[in-house]
Parts: C-alpha cells; structure tokens; sequence
C-alpha cells in the first residue's frame, strides 16, 4: 500500500512485515475462513491455531460466553496435532497465504515444547514461532510455564536449542508480575515475548446455578481487556530490549498505535475476528489515515514512543 | 457467507415470546434451507445466531424467542432500523436423500427453519408432512403457513392443549410411510426422534458459538467421522455421523 510515503513496515528480529497487524491464534484457524472472504496477504503475517505434539479435541463445550465488552473463551488447544499441520494444514494454506506465518506452539513439558518446535523449525513457511506457555485452559501445562520467570526461562533455552527461527515467548497476564516473566525469557535467549494471553475469568448460569462454561473458567478476551494488555506491554517494555508483540482486545488502527506507543513492535488482533470477520482488513486499510491524523510518518519511529 | 446491511420491514409478535422479523437486503449467501444468519447488536460483543425461516428474493424471515438481552433487544427493534449481519453460515440440509414422503419436525423455535425446507421439498413434488411440537396451544405458529404451502401439518403439545397430546415422537406413527426425517429442536428431541426413528435422518445442533463461521472452533463436537464444528460443518448432521 502506497500512501504519501507512509511507512507501514515493521521488523520482528529480521522477519519483516508489511504492517504491524497479525491476526491472534486461536482467532483466525489456519487462515481458509477469511481467504474466503479477502485476500489475506495483506496482513503483516498471521499466528496459526495453537498447535500441541498430539491431537487435541479440547475441553467440553459450552466453550464460550459472553461478557461486557468481551468475551469467554475454554476450548482448550483443540488442534489436529503438529504432524497432520504439517502435512496438511501447511501446504493447504500455501494456496492462500505467501507471507512467511507464525507458527504458535504450546506443550505440557518442556519435551513437548522441544519437540514441536524442532519440528515446526524446519518449514519454510514459519518465519517466527511464538511458543504459548500462557494458555490458562490446559491443566498440568500451559499457563504454569508462564508463572515463573524460572520455569519460563527453562522452555525458552529448551526451545532455543533445538531451533533456528526467531522465538518469541507469549506471556499471561495472569501473574503478580509479567515484567519479571519476560526478563527470565530475555534472558535464556528468547528473541522477543508476545502479550498478553487471555485473562482467566467466569461466567455463572443463574437459572441452573452452575459455571456457564464446561471447564468452569475460561479465558478473556475482546475490548475489556485492552486497558491490562496496554499496562503489561507498557510494564514490559520497560523491563526488556527484546521487542514485543502486543495483543489484547485490540479493534480499530487507535488501538494499534497506542499498544505500539505503549511498546509493542507488531500488534495481533484476536477477538475482533471473531465479531468482524474482516476486522484486520478495515485496521490495515484505516492504518493510514489514523498515522496522518497524529502525524506518524514510520511506525517504526512510534514503537515505545509514549516512555 | 457474506457480510451485509439488512433493513428491517417488519417485526410482529407471534406468540407472547416469538417473534417474526423480515429484512431486506443482500441474501445471495444463502443457499440451503437449514443455515442461519449472524446478528451484531448494538451494546453486545458476540452476534446472535439464528436460523432462516425463509428467504424470498431480497427478503429474509427470521422467527426468533426472547431468551436474553439479545433477542430482548431485538424484539424492540422498529422497521427501518438497518442490521449488520453475517449470512449463508452453516451447511444446511441436504435434500438428496429426501425421498418421496419426507417428514419434517419442529420443536419450539426449531420449527421455523422448516418452513423454507418444506417449500424447497414441496418445489420438488415431495409429499411433505411436518409434524410442530409446543408445551400447549398459546405457543402454536405457523401451522396455517406450512399448511398453505401444501404441507401435510400435525401438531402436538406436552399439555394437550393442541393437536396430539404429548411429544413430537407421539405423532410419528400418524405420519404414515416417511422416507427421510428433517428436524429441528431441544437435543432431548432430537436424540429421541433418533431412538424412535430408523430412516434416513438429519438433525440440527445447537451450541454456544464465538464466530459462527468457523474460525475459534468454540462450538465443536465429536462424531462419527471426527471433530465437526457445529456452527461452519453443522449444524445439520446425518444419522450415521452422530454419537449421543
């Protein structure tokens, strides 16, 4: 997109991406619903459905409520596991996607990790792996490598060993202090730290006096939750060199600008997927015409830029 | 599925809680009786699935039941009025397989997606018989509708109010020599009419949707032939690939 000299283009550890926007995992599948719908290489690239080593069908349903401004989701990693991605998620998605994609990987051990990643490393059409230790549906996995800045920073050497691709760590922000989790990953090597995951909530069913969701609690997500996510990139920012990919309840070009001022160098899109189905196109196309209004020539110059 | 502006021309109480709402827009989306369509309001993050009644030129009809704020709002809603909505969402019912003498049943608010599957069933000179369940008489609609497209219409309710007294499964035996069944309603009815019932089946699911087309497989289920997402591979699944 050419507009007056605009410059849209950001850089993630050497992946350069046409704009700043990537549609979240879990919020876009492989990609084939919106193909669909537009032509999805004008995203800056997109973060596949989290993946696991083995098939997942996820927790019971029902899987999602609603709430103010947001919504619930506990489908818990459902997935067709990384070999059946690479052998047919991968290749399907070729069709309609050129860019390079982030492959975003989630385990129950640090083996999982390790082995999903290996795999995952040596596709050519990965360009970065976004390694999920903040998934709050999983039990015995997931969010607890996300806990500890310890356990955070043992995934992120286990994974840096085995991989060549840039790794970005995604953060929950369901911790006393995202900042200390992020500076364990950055210093185990992680290339940067993508923020944040869903906040763990639930809904009751008054009439049958029970959790409205199977799994009882889920996780948040949607406009709700964009004021915690701007805190914690804002937090993270300051704790780290790395760079950092912003996420949480991001729905219109103001919302990318400002995580980006708050200090994230790509920002993801998830929820509002769900709602617009052409969510990140409008983003993309209004990008332009936001930057004019406050005067932004290069993204790149924002990022970080309201410290 | 296509994402369009359609404007309400009219928004009529059928019963105390059911409502009828025509829009008008673009409804080249839908192609099959049984999909639905996905409703964004105003002050509610999630759309609002609910199923095609009928679709007639520009005109689509959808019959819904107050249950929340959601459809709450929706019932007060004044022709005019122009809504955003998702439409051609989900796979339908198949018609191949219907046979000469398909029975379509109805429960409750599952009646309504009926009705353009008996005028796509009537259109190809099948002998439609449609069977309507209700809990009693006050939340009778659409028998004098399917009745006028040439359908064949018996109505049951659980208090006898109405027609035959008891479940929709009561009024089987009546419906004579049945080819295909097509139904829509509670999944305690539709797994009975599963039990009662050995032709050629298809069944409707409902489940709590995020998207409704496809992308955050919140509504999945399990069957015969693997994990199908009820909202973009349902909601219509066939006898052979349900497992209760």
């Amino acid at each position: 997109m050419v507009n007056d000299n605009l410059n849209l283009k950001v850089n993630l550890s050497g992946l350069e991406l046409d704009n700043p926007i990537i549609p979240a995992s879990g919020t876009f599948g492989f990609g084939y619903e919106f193909a669909e719908l537009y032509d999805i290489n004008i995203l800056g690239s997109f973060s596949f459905k989290g993946t696991t080593v083995s098939p997942r069908y996820g927790n019971d349903t029902p899987r999602i409520a609603e709430t103010a401004s947001g919504m619930l989701n506990s489908v818990g990693l459902q997935n067709p596991g990384i070999e059946k991605v690479i052998s047919e998620e991968l290749p399907k998605l070729k069709k309609c996607f050129n860019k390079p994609v982030i492959a975003n990987i989630s385990g129950f051990s640090i083996d999982d990790y390790v082995t999903a990643c290996r795999l995952i490393d040596r596709q050519e059409q990965v360009g970065l792996i976004e390694v999920n230790i903040s998934c709050p549906n999983v039990h015995n996995g997931g969010m607890s490598f996300g806990a500890s800045a310890q356990a955070a920073a043992e995934v992120t050497k286990a994974v840096k060993a085995v991989t060549t691709k840039p790794i970005y760590m995604k953060l929950t922000p369901n911790v006393t202090d995202i900042a200390e989790i992020a500076k364990g990953c950055e210093s185990a090597g992680a290339d940067g730290v993508s923020l944040i995951n869903t906040l763990l909530g639930m809904r009751l069913d008054l009439r049958k006096r029970k959790p409205l969701l199977a799994n009882t609690t889920g996780g948040l997500s949607g406009p709700a939750v964009f004021p915690v996510a701007v805190r914690c990139v804002w937090q993270v920012y300051n704790a780290v060199k790395i760079p950092i990919i912003g996420m949480g309840g991001v729905s219109s070009a103001e919302d990318v600008i400002e995580m980006m001022m708050a200090g994230a160098t790509a920002v993801q899109v998830g929820a509002a997927n769900l709602v617009d189905p052409f969510a990140c196109k409008k983003i993309i196309e209004d990008l332009p015409r936001v930057m004019k209004k406050y005067r932004i020539d290069d993204l790149s110059d924002i990022i970080g830029g309201a410290h | 599925m296509k994402q369009g502006y359609f404007e309400i021309i009219e928004n009529v109480a059928l019963t105390r809680d059911v409502f009828r709402m025509k829009l008008q827009g673009d409804t080249s989306a839908i192609t099959a009786a049984g999909q639905f369509v996905n409703i964004k309001l105003d002050g509610f993050f999630l759309r609002r699935p609910i199923s095609v009644c009928d679709v007639e030129g520009e005109v689509l009809t959808i019959i819904y039941k107050v249950v929340g704020d959601g459809t709450h709002l929706l019932a007060h809603m004044s022709t005019g009025t122009k809504l955003d909505i998702l439409t051609g969402l989900g796979n339908g019912y198949a018609l191949e397989k219907s046979g000469s003498s398909p029975l379509l049943i109805g429960g409750g608010v599952g009646v309504p997606p009926m009705y353009n599957l008996a005028k796509r069933l009537i259109a190809q000179d099948k002998k439609v018989t449609v069977i309507m369940g209700f809990n009693a008489s006050n939340e009778l609609f659409y028998k004098d509708e399917f009745e006028a497209l040439g359908a064949r219409v018996l109505v049951t309710t659980v208090d006898g109010s109405a027609g035959i007294k008891g479940f929709v499964t009561d009024a089987i035996a009546e419906a004579g020599d049945v080819s295909c069944i097509y139904t829509c309603g509670p999944e305690p009815m539709l797994k009975a009419i599963y039990n009662a019932t050995d032709c050629p089946a298809y069944f409707s699911f409902e489940e709590r949707m995020g998207c409704g087309f496809g992308a955050c497989v919140g509504c999945t289920c399990k069957t015969k032939y693997g994990n199908k997402r009820i909202c973009k591979d349902g909601p219509v699944l066939c006898r052979e690939e349900i497992i209760w």
